[in-house]
């Protein structure tokens, strides 16, 4: 009986985390509201200039989103130790931003990497617009 | 005790004799020489989103903790994970790790590393760089390999546990 709870429970979770993009955006714009009042909407241009922007690491190494990702989110990337990337746009990889857990777990690795910080969610869901727009 | 009766333990120990004998012998000889077909849902996902999938018949049980303990700066990048899943991935590393195993290969890096030590590369174990003293420092930067902890170049089965130097094939 008690498994049974769990396998219900299970099932509940697994479908929280099941998404689309625009729930992920939706969900981030009230988490943004909530970090600033003079939130107004996520932009598509700074989300692009984001994912270019390179900054100088700690360990010296200039990096950016497309230092493993390539500036052309379409593309295949390519992790530090040569697996590929599949592409983050989902114009050509719809599985993109469909899975909350798993778009929050690698907010949260790739950020410290890349920024050595968090992201805030107003750079997460500029990031995510600007990934859903290219077409 | 009827006499069909007594013939009929008499068999079935025989048979789970022999079966017992052949598991052992096999373990010394062929397929004893590679790692066991080991397999977790999580390690399997998580350990191979960023690397090849590094059997964990290949350090000792302190250096999967070690490294499952520092998962926040792995080789130089975050890849943490929630909780459970690092526990769960700890356990299975440690209950499959190469102090654990009895396959020669696992067996022979275990003995390589002096016991003070916990390394968490592969590369730097004994048992790595007298196998691969032949090859160069060249070959292993070529792009078709990248470096030395891309097993897979040129051991084609290195994530199934084979190492075996007959499958070894070095790309250009």
């Amino acid at each position: 009986m008690r498994n049974s709870f769990v396998l219900v429970g299970l099932l509940f979770s697994i479908n929280a985390f099941a998404a689309t993009p625009q729930e992920l955006l939706k969900q981030y714009e009230v988490e943004a509201k909530q970090e600033s009042p003079a939130f107004s909407g996520f932009s598509s241009d700074r989300g692009a200039s984001f994912f270019r922007t390179e900054r100088t690491h700690s360990d010296g190494k200039k990096v950016s989103c497309s230092t493993c990702h390539t500036s052309d989110p379409r593309n295949k990337g390519k992790t530090r130790a040569n697996k590929v990337i599949e592409p983050m746009a989902p114009i050509v990889n719809p599985q993109r931003f469909t899975d909350a857990a798993k778009v929050e777990k690698w907010f949260g690795r790739n950020c410290k990497d890349v920024l050595e910080r968090t992201c805030s969610a107003q750079e997460k869901g500029d990031y995510i617009q600007y990934l859903v727009n290219v077409k | 005790m009827k006499k069909w009766m007594q013939f009929l333990v008499l068999i079935t120990s025989i048979t789970s004799t022999s079966v017992l004998l052949a598991s052992g012998g096999m373990g010394e000889g062929g397929e004893g020489s590679q790692m066991p077909t080991v397999t977790n849902v999580k390690w399997k996902a998580e350990c191979s989103s960023c690397h090849m999938l590094y059997h964990p018949g290949l350090l000792p049980e302190r250096s999967w903790n070690k490294m499952m303990a520092g998962i926040d700066n792995h080789f130089g990048e975050n890849a943490s994970l929630d909780n459970a899943t690092r526990d769960e991935i700890t356990h299975f590393l440690a209950m499959n790790s190469a102090d654990k195993q009895v396959n020669r290969r696992s067996s022979r890096i275990n003995q390589s590393i002096p016991s003070n030590a916990t390394p968490l590369r592969i590369s730097e174990t004994r048992y790595f760089t007298s196998k691969h003293d032949e090859v160069s420092a060249a070959t292993f930067k070529r792009k078709s390999i990248g470096s030395a902890s891309n097993c897979a170049a040129c051991h084609k089965n290195a994530e199934k546990g084979d190492f075996s130097e007959s499958q070894v094939k070095i790309p250009r």
